[in-house]
């Protein structure tokens, strides 16, 4: 067939030995050493060896401290509960806004997704002032207005952070069990309507195992994000001595104040990590198969909407419920609380202030911060582009030997979680290497971005390139064009679009990191998510939330900029 | 006695973009028991609403349906009973066999739904598999099946429940043209067998008067003729339906002093009865193949051929008629050359008010919702 031509084939008829195809496949082979092996292997090196030697004492050490394997228990927890109910509440959602006659479903579509944009450890900040064992604003309330002798919800718990992360994750299979309600065929639904079988027998033994495969992808992607996340429990868990091994981490680090040998102890969590990471994917396998059905059929005809009559009106409470809960909750709660003049004050109009943004653009490094972040979003979102559409054109068109491995080195750093590649990079390049040493600077971030992003844009780049049949290359060959100028002339401009979104699939997320920075950042180079935590963590409250609400709206804009952009784009 | 009856059934639904469309506009009809029934047109004709509302997959926005004597959905009374509570069977366009059960799952399922014990359930399966020459893929999973196995199942899952009324959407469309022959026979085969009702729903001329007993033929939510298929093809009420049924040739005339004159020639009439309510501008409706095509010296509308075309079971011409050019296909012992002159004599045509454009327009504005 002529899609599994090579384009190689051409230059080895040409007889060229070292051709620009062979250029390119190097180029990315030593690219992806640099993101992505070097930091990998440096993990595994100094978890095991010691100046040279091997020395399994810290690992051993690291594996059976009680305080590790709470971390690892409470981290399992919490990822369990986060996906079941998750992918539950998912699930449900997808079903009430995709298959029944609930009104106003395109709006509360929009606000379900989101939670998606919305960096989790704001909302954790939110639910940390309005819930908080001590101070927060609800429990203030609930405990003066029914004369409680202590706070009766504490969100500084493994439940309160269960709850946060679902509240962020459930939009993971939400939006995959929506999509696959809307491709499905609704003959197939119908069908079983005619075979004699109810609403409700329809959607069990019909539609649930149908979408099962979409719910499983969603749910895979909820753990995995789960088992990594940082954010939240450190929010919400440190004041209680509750740690997950990402958070673990994080303290163990800055406990020792960056220190080598903290570091290592860091490197020997995340392995710990990596393997909990990598059993949960391989249950996950176990548990649920993920085969796909061909369930897109027939004439494309609008679903028969399913009449909730009596129960129409409570489950549109229920939802507006959720979405309040979830979306505008925090939300206001940031918003309030950025304008109060002291934490702890009644948010009442008396106690507003706009001084909180006065002061925390004087405050140290809010100014920088922000420029740090956009430089790096804007930076990794370039590179990760380029980089990511050479990998996927070497592998897709070149298909050089061993292009397995390429493929899999460009989207491994993926499912490695933020705090483990953190540690990697670190390793890698604060001097050990060739003396070359980038720690305290903007590059060792930038890095660790390329290699967490990479995989974003080398998927959306391979997706199009897929559908760039080479005969169009061929063409331009025959019409005269070298190899160089089919490339730059056809190939390019044909997938541009996919180009251009998968820099916003990076931009974005990069925009509000929280996770590697927090373990990267050096005096002058804290990022946007660093520089909020930072001022939370100095007590400066209200003026973190006041850099929240301005991170909320950057996130808006540009969000909107890209819908905007992205709306009627051309091509493959 | 009459299985399926209609009686002002109408359906109209609102889009954003072309306002509010009347899909199906007072269908009145009865289909008989055992008799096989196609609902043929144009899409966005109606017949796969109307098809739906049968099933219950829609509502009605006036009038009523009975299923064997029984009133399904009613507008005025408020009733809609659901389609799992209608018992019918159905088979639908893009066969909707489910993925994630095998075959014998599939063709079970409805009776599962019974709650039917399992040993009937082994028996009723075993032989609407045997009827659809399904037998030995009991443990197969429909996508290691090609399209026409897949439609069996379908078959099977809709004859199991031994259904009085069976509901074909474009069953046969999505199969290739000499499978669609087959199966076109199967299913006779089968209502022999289990002597169901069928309502056929396609917009396959050929396949529908080969397969029914009667048809409907609708065009912009209105019924247009309602007859058996030699009846529609021999006495189309419509210019529509003459159109839609077989090859039509179409002339437009001019009747002045009692003679009828092809558009653009007003020097020889064409020798045609007629009718009484004629009025002064009207369409002269025939097939190709029902025009003698003579020689000059004969008598008949003098004119010559422009162009011949040899196909292959017949040779067909282009004659001007007026400022018309007329297609005639002869058989081909009746042989002329381009360039020479002839005569040619319309035998029984129909007649049909002329039309105006603005329904065509309206046409094509229903065939994009």
């Amino acid at each position: 067939m002529s899609r599994s031509r090579k384009n190689r084939d051409l230059a080895a008829i040409d007889g060229k030995r070292f051709s620009m195809d062979g250029a390119l496949t190097v180029l990315s082979v030593v690219l992806l050493l640099i993101v992505v092996v070097i930091p990998v292997a440096s993990i595994i090196y100094n978890s095991f060896f010691f100046q040279g030697h091997f020395d399994p004492q810290l690992f051993i050490g690291q594996l059976t401290d009680p305080g590790n394997l709470s971390a690892m228990w409470n981290t399992i927890k919490i990822a369990f509960w986060v996906t079941l109910l998750g992918t539950i509440l998912g699930t449900f959602y997808a079903w009430l806004l995709g298959r029944s006659d609930i009104p106003a479903k395109g709006l509360m579509r929009a606000l379900f997704n989101i939670p998606y944009m919305f960096p989790p450890f704001l909302g954790a900040m939110a639910w940390d002032l309005l819930l908080n064992g001590r101070s927060g604003y609800l429990n203030k309330l609930l405990v003066s207005v029914f004369h409680l002798e202590s706070a009766p919800v504490n969100i500084n718990s493994l439940g309160g952070i269960i709850f946060v992360e679902i509240s962020y994750y459930f939009p993971f299979v939400f939006m995959q069990v929506v999509s696959a309600l809307e491709r499905m065929d609704p003959t197939l639904e119908e069908c079983a309507r005619i075979a004699g079988a109810k609403q409700m027998t329809v959607i069990r033994k019909i539609t649930l195992p149908l979408v099962v495969p979409a719910i499983s992808a969603g749910a895979l992607l909820i753990m995995t994000t789960s088992l990594a996340h940082f954010g939240v429990p450190s929010i919400l868990g440190f004041s209680q001595n509750i740690f997950t091994l990402p958070t673990k981490i994080y303290a163990v680090i800055s406990r020792t104040g960056g220190s080598f040998e903290g570091i290592r102890q860091g490197a020997a969590l995340s392995i710990m990590l990596v393997v909990v990471v990598g059993l949960a994917l391989i249950l996950q396998k176990k548990l649920l198969s993920s085969g796909s059905y061909d369930i897109i059929k027939g004439k494309s005809m609008r679903p028969t909407l399913i009449k909730l009559r009596g129960a129409k009106a409570p489950l549109l409470v229920l939802c507006i419920a959720t979405l309040v809960l979830i979306v505008v909750v925090p939300l206001v709660m940031i918003f309030l609380v950025s304008l109060v003049r002291a934490y702890g004050l009644p948010l009442i109009p008396e106690n507003f202030t706009i001084n909180n943004y006065l002061k925390v653009f004087k405050a140290d490094g809010t100014k920088g911060s922000i420029i740090n972040s956009l430089m790096l979003s804007v930076g990794a979102g370039i590179i990760c582009m380029f980089l990511g559409t050479l990998i996927a054109y070497v592998v897709q068109k070149i298909k050089p030997k061993g292009k397995e491995a390429l493929e899999i080195l460009s989207v491994l750093p993926y499912s490695l979680p933020g705090t483990v590649l953190a540690i990697g990079v670190i390793l890698a390049w604060s001097g050990a290497l060739f003396g070359i040493s980038l720690y305290n600077t903007l590059w060792i971030i930038l890095i660790a971005y390329i290699a967490r992003y990479l995989s974003f844009s080398m998927k959306s780049s391979s997706a199009a390139l897929l559908q760039v049949h080479p005969s169009l290359e061929e063409a331009a060959r025959t019409c005269g064009a070298s190899h160089m100028e089919s490339l730059k002339d056809v190939t390019l401009p044909l997938i541009r679009p996919a180009m251009v979104s998968g820099f916003f699939l990076i931009f974005l997320p990069a925009m509000r990191e929280v996770t590697t920075s927090v373990l990267l950042y050096g005096p002058k180079t804290r990022t946007l998510g660093v520089q909020i935590y930072a001022l939370r963590d100095a007590g400066m409250i209200p003026q973190a939330a006041a850099l929240g609400s301005i991170a909320i709206v950057i996130i808006i804009v540009c969000n909107t900029i890209v819908t905007e952009i992205t709306k009627d784009r051309k091509g493959v | 006695m009459d299985q399926v009856v209609l009686n002002h059934v109408t359906k109209r639904f609102t889009t954003k973009t072309l306002g509010d469309i009347v899909a199906v506009d007072d269908f009145n009809l009865s289909v008989h028991e055992g008799e096989c029934f196609s609902f043929l047109g144009p899409s966005g004709c109606g017949k796969s609403t109307t098809l739906r509302m049968i099933a219950g997959f829609e509502d009605l926005s006036e009038g009523t349906i009975e299923l064997c004597g029984r009133e399904v959905s009613s507008k005025s009374k408020n009733l809609y009973i659901p389609p799992e509570e209608r018992g019918l069977g159905m088979v639908f366009q893009s066969f909707a066999v489910w993925p994630h059960m095998n075959v014998f799952e599939n063709v079970a399922f409805p009776l599962q739904i019974q709650k039917m014990n399992k040993t009937d359930i082994a028996q009723r399966v075993k032989e609407a598999m045997r009827h659809t020459s399904l037998t030995g893929l009991e443990n197969v999973y429909p996508s290691d099946l090609s399209g026409g196995q897949q439609q069996r199942i379908a078959l099977a899952r809709a004859i199991v429940t031994q259904p009085k009324v069976m509901l074909l959407d474009e069953p046969l469309s999505n199969l290739d043209p000499k499978l669609r022959e087959t199966m076109r026979f199967e299913i006779k085969e089968l209502q022999r067998k289990f002597n169901f009702t069928i309502i056929f729903v396609t917009h396959d001329q050929s396949e529908a008067m080969a397969i029914s007993d009667r048809m409907m033929v609708c065009d912009m939510g209105r019924i247009m003729q309602i007859d058996t298929p030699e009846n529609l093809y021999n006495k189309p009420n419509s210019r529509f339906v003459h159109s839609f049924l077989g090859e039509s040739t179409f002339i437009n005339v001019v009747i002045q002093d009692g003679k009828v004159y092809p558009k653009g020639d007003t020097q020889n009439p064409l020798r045609l009865e007629i009718p009484p309510d004629a009025a002064r501008e009207m369409v002269v409706a025939t097939r190709p193949n029902s025009i003698d095509l003579v020689g000059p010296s004969e008598e008949g509308y003098p004119t010559h051929i422009e162009k011949r075309i040899f196909l292959t079971d017949r040779t067909e011409y282009l004659v001007p008629v007026g400022e018309q050019m007329l297609k005639i296909q002869v058989p081909h012992r009746i042989s002329f050359a381009k360039g020479d002159a002839c005569r040619i004599r319309f035998i029984s045509p129909m007649w049909y008010p002329a039309e105006d454009d603005a329904a065509e327009k309206e046409r094509q504005r229903r065939q994009l919702v």
